[in-house]
């Protein structure tokens, strides 16, 4: 036994080292990987969270027809029942946060009625889509048509 | 020695239910924020179908994407765009463009009647459940989330670019202020407090609608079973969850 042990010297040298080692490794490990890393994953549990903080900046057909159920039963039963409020009017969730903060803009009817209907071969047939030149003279298209309810009789 | 096992097997049981809260617990104290109660991250898996068949390319969703993400209005930024796509017949390689994404919607380009099919084919990161771009991340910046986003932890990208490369879709860009990554992430500030995403919000005709596969009561389910789906490149085994309704071969 003693025979074995006689040049234990050395043998305690390495132990001390290899702790060492593992002591720095196990410091510069928690200095280096992130908090909640791993706990779903290869990342950072944290990040979910991250993710989420930012606030939406279009506030959501609900939110508008919270107050104006005028325009949301207007849209009801109509053509553009299935379009939102904000895919006309931009992202309002400020307006919709503290309605006196920001005041939306009407928006021009001519350009905006034309993002959608102005005629194009890739839009699919059945979409109603006019050419302004042979279409009432590209005159304005709320003489005729009601925004909210096209298909219904206009709002005197 | 049986009341010893059996004594066992009931601490044993009892610590196994509480594994789950308290790994959510530890989730929670460890991020420093409480975990919001309204939402519950382990039971949502978010999708999307994108029906060809009524997107009419006005751009709305490319426009409302930039608003509510922040996204760089330089016209090679997108978290998501429209292709128009012109196929003149079978096996014919198909002319392809998407002026400033669809941007600012689609000018005519083609005449009608010139016996060739058109449509648009919105874009966006399709969210796989197996996707190449977060298996190359060297450092786990990016990550399929539980409830099936893919998300980019922005405090830990390098900026390294592997997943821009990686992506099969080319979802990816490299925002020029941050020096990080950035791709559509679902609107996952939105659709983890109940609003749906921001091109849905904005999509007059319903051609793009966010699902959420693990919930029973979502028309998603009826929709996948009556219609025919297609994902893009399924060659690649991405586990994409974006389904595409009617959509074309050539579509790449």
């Amino acid at each position: 036994m003693n025979r074995f042990l006689k040049d234990k010297e050395h043998l305690f040298r390495m132990a001390a080292l290899f702790a060492a080692g593992v002591v720095l490794f196990l410091i510069v490990r928690a200095v280096l990987v992130p908090k909640g890393f791993g706990v779903y994953g290869h990342y950072r549990a944290g990040a979910l969270a991250d993710n989420r903080v930012r606030a939406p900046r279009f506030a959501g057909r609900a939110a508008c027809i919270e107050c104006h159920t005028d325009e949301g039963d207007r849209l009801k039963g109509g053509k553009h029942a299935g379009v939102g409020c904000e895919a006309c009017h931009g992202a309002l969730a400020k307006h919709a946060a503290d309605p006196s903060s920001l005041k939306p803009t009407k928006p021009d009817s001519k350009t905006l009625c034309q993002t959608c209907h102005l005629m194009n071969v890739a839009k699919p047939a059945k979409f109603p889509q006019i050419d302004p030149k042979s279409h009432m003279d590209g005159g304005p298209c709320l003489t005729c048509h009601d925004q909210h309810a096209p298909d219904k009789e206009p709002k005197k | 020695m049986n009341s010893d096992r059996r004594d066992f097997v009931l601490t044993a049981g009892k610590l196994l239910l509480l594994t789950a809260p308290a790994a959510a617990y530890l989730e929670a104290v460890e991020s420093g924020k409480a975990e919001e109660p309204a939402y519950k991250t382990f039971e949502h898996y978010w999708g999307m179908i994108v029906d060809i068949e009524k997107c009419i390319g006005c751009g709305n969703c490319v426009r409302a994407c930039k608003v509510e993400n922040d996204v760089p209005l330089e016209p090679y930024f997108f978290r998501t765009w429209v292709e128009r796509y012109h196929v003149e017949g079978a096996g014919e390689h198909p002319d392809v463009d998407s002026p400033d994404g669809g941007y600012n919607g689609f000018p005519e380009k083609y005449a009608a009647g010139d016996g060739a099919k058109s449509f648009f084919v919105p874009k966006l990161c399709n969210q796989c459940a197996h996707s190449p771009c977060t298996q190359v991340c060297p450092v786990g910046a990016t990550f399929e989330s539980p409830d099936g986003a893919v998300l980019v932890d922005k405090t830990y990208c390098l900026g390294c670019r592997y997943c821009v490369q990686a992506c099969p879709y080319g979802c990816r860009f490299i925002d020029p202020r941050t020096n990080t990554v950035d791709k559509c992430n679902l609107c996952y500030h939105r659709i983890t407090k109940g609003l749906t995403t921001a091109c849905c919000e904005s999509c007059p005709t319903g051609a793009r609608q966010l699902v959420d596969l693990k919930d029973a009561r979502d028309p998603v389910h009826e929709f996948l079973r009556t219609h025919k789906v297609h994902v893009l490149k399924p060659q690649m085994a991405t586990g994409s969850k974006v389904f595409y309704n009617a959509l074309d071969g050539s579509v790449r």
